[in-house]
């Protein structure tokens, strides 16, 4: 009989994790949808001008959006339930909005939108799918770099040791001694360059710190374990015990890291992005729908706001229970 | 103890210097030439010429380096660049305000914290236990700017019963006017992590034989969580308090800027906004000193309160 492998075990320990189980079904939907934006094939047209400035979401109907009550009552729904659910009024609220533009503008602009308008008329459920694209590639993106700068320079400080243990432990104490999201603004401040790539880079390279002291405590413990020894004795090199031997041996370390960073980084987007560090203008992103939101619920437009607060809340604690679930069935030894 | 501090001490020397060198690495040279920033949009050669010279970075880098040495020495960082106030009477005029939000939100958060944290650390396991974190869980997934504009909307636009933003004169005024609104918003806001962190430190101290003990030998239960496991649960929550503060006094920034609270986290977002080096130079050297001279007293604290520590 086939013994199970160390993965075989943890995805077991997984699946008994009903909580762990469901978030990761949201995540992978979350991911769907990126590839499907990435792809072209859903929210290609996010820019254009499809209803009218502020167009309320369809459920409110095109006038009730100024009742107050009503967008509290609407408030609590989910939207995407909402979704989907033919307007009777539609086609007679077009044809009214078409005479009273009087029908000359070429193209008609609908009054109500599935999840409403932003100022400029565009659909807030597009531009919410096509930001999630944006907030999620980041994260990952600027995760994936930290992770590997945290893991090559961990796995170097511990298993060298010396000089090289001290240059990175200065490194570590230079980067932690100035507290983080003012070292990312002040290295967006020297840049003052706007655009997905800026923001993977300085959260990517500021980022690293804490998974290269694990990563480092790591290897410090495996170093010295009999299988690195024995591999030492049959001849193989360094840089093959550090990463070929030991690595899979941390790679569960490494992995949670990730995952917790992944969340860090789409908030920390969020912020850089909405105080106009971030993502340039053309790019829509979670951080640039919450920029509109502030001026636009003074106006008692509150959908984008909410569509935006939703999505990434749902991702957001869909993603942070999958690594509690994750690193609960990686190290059974914690529960 | 003594050794311990001097020699604690001592290693400041290599991170401060690796400080001024990544702050310096990156103003100096990562962030070009601040002279055609601050020309404006048609700039003369003459006019940069004198900008280069008024700022030194006509200098050669080495020269540059040196003069940033002996600010960060002299305390002395010159002037903004944009309105010419000295960095170091912009500091002394905006640490009131950023304290008078930040003392009280901290002790607030806190004990409310450590309260909630106690509570479902006690019923661990629970159904109440769980529902709260999976309620602190979605409280931390949601954004701090979410929170700040709908708690602004709510209770100050809409409801009325704070300033939507400002800042007074006198000091009772602000505390129990003006920065009302910012500490309940970081009370929100801090609440979720607190409570995770702590119900951590309290579970740490409840499976403790010393609660055993304490239960064997006939102590009411609120004697044994009151006094002996808040006790015990208290040295990290106190240590870990400790630790954030550098990290607040730079980083209230967004609850500074939304309302209107001069402090120093604004000063740091206008400071970018405006690429106004010497401030950002200053703020991130001052808060690097303030971090390390903080940890070393969160390690003295601790020896201090838990006789059990050894300090290496």
């Amino acid at each position: 009989m086939r013994q199970a492998g160390v993965w075989g075990l943890a995805w077991k320990r997984f699946r008994r994790d009903r909580l762990g189980f469901t978030s990761l079904i949201v995540v992978l939907f979350y991911a769907a949808l990126v590839l499907a934006a990435a792809a072209g094939w859903l929210a290609r047209d996010w820019n254009t001008e499809a209803g009218v400035s502020f167009a309320p979401p369809s459920f409110l109907g095109p006038e009730a959006a100024d009742s107050p009550q009503l967008a509290k009552a609407a408030e609590g729904a989910q939207p995407v339930a909402d979704y989907g659910i033919p307007d009777p009024l539609a086609a007679d609220l077009a044809e009214i909005a078409k005479s009273m533009t009087g029908g000359a503008a070429g193209q008609s602009r609908a009054p109500t939108l599935p999840l409403g308008g932003d100022k400029w008329g565009r659909d807030v459920l597009k531009k919410v799918v096509k930001g999630t694209e944006t907030s999620l590639v980041v994260g990952l993106a600027a995760a994936v770099l930290a992770t590997f700068l945290g893991t090559v320079f961990g796995a170097l400080a511990g298993f060298r040791g010396g000089a090289v243990d001290d240059f990175f432990n200065w490194l570590y104490s230079v980067f932690t001694a100035i507290p983080y999201l003012l070292l990312v603004l002040a290295v967006a401040a020297v840049i003052g360059q706007k655009g997905v790539l800026t923001v993977i880079l300085i959260l990517g390279l500021t980022g690293w710190t804490g998974i290269f002291r694990l990563v480092r405590a790591e290897y410090l413990k495996h170093k010295v374990r009999e299988y690195v020894l024995a591999a030492d004795a049959i001849g193989a090199s360094p840089a093959r015990r550090m990463f070929v031997h030991i690595l899979p041996n941390v790679s569960h370390v490494v992995l949670v890291q990730l995952s917790l960073h992944v969340v860090l980084f789409i908030k920390s987007e969020v912020i850089l992005t909405f105080l106009g560090f971030g993502v340039g203008v053309d790019t829509v992103s979670w951080g640039s729908m919450l920029a509109e939101a502030g001026s636009e619920l003074l106006l008692g437009k509150w959908w984008q706001l909410t569509v935006a607060t939703v999505a990434m809340a749902l991702l957001v604690t869909a993603f942070s229970l999958f690594t509690d679930a994750m690193r609960d069935a990686l190290d059974p030894r914690l529960k | 103890m003594l050794a311990y501090t001097l020699r604690r001490l001592w290693q400041f020397v290599p991170t401060l210097a690796g400080v001024v060198l990544l702050v310096f690495f990156l103003f100096n040279w990562v962030g070009g030439d601040p002279a055609y920033l601050l020309a404006g949009k048609i700039p003369n050669p003459e006019t940069i010429a004198n900008i280069r010279k008024q700022l030194g970075v006509d200098e050669p880098y080495a020269v540059q380096l040196w003069i940033f040495v002996k600010q960060v020495l002299s305390g002395d960082f010159g002037v903004s660049w944009s309105t010419n106030e000295r960095v170091s009477e912009i500091f002394a005029s905006r640490l009131g305000p950023s304290l008078t939000v930040l003392v009280p939100l901290l002790a607030i958060s806190t004990l409310l914290g450590m309260a909630a944290a106690m509570l479902v650390a006690y019923v661990r396991g629970s159904l109440t236990d769980r529902a709260v974190m999976v309620a602190c869980t979605v409280g931390q997934s949601i954004s701090i700017l979410v929170y700040i504009l709908v708690f602004q909307y709510l209770l100050a636009y809409q409801l009325g019963w704070f300033p939507v933003q400002g800042w007074g004169v006198t000091f009772i005024d602000n505390l129990l006017r003006y920065a009302v609104l910012a500490i309940i918003v970081g009370v929100a806001v801090s609440l979720a992590p607190d409570i995770r962190l702590y119900r951590t430190f309290f579970l740490d101290e409840i499976n403790q034989d010393y609660v055993r003990t304490a239960r064997a030998k006939g102590l009411s239960e609120r004697r044994v969580m009151w006094v002996h496991v808040l006790r015990n649960a208290a040295i990290p929550i106190v240590t870990n308090v400790l630790l954030q503060l550098p990290g607040l006094l730079a980083g209230a920034f967004l609850i500074e800027r939304f309302f209107g609270i001069p402090g120093i986290g604004r000063e740091v977002i206008l400071a970018v906004e405006r690429s106004d080096f010497p401030i950002i130079k200053a703020v991130t050297v001052y808060v690097a000193v303030a971090t390390m001279v903080i940890n070393l007293l969160a390690d003295l604290l601790y020896k201090a309160i838990d006789p059990r520590v050894v300090l290496k």
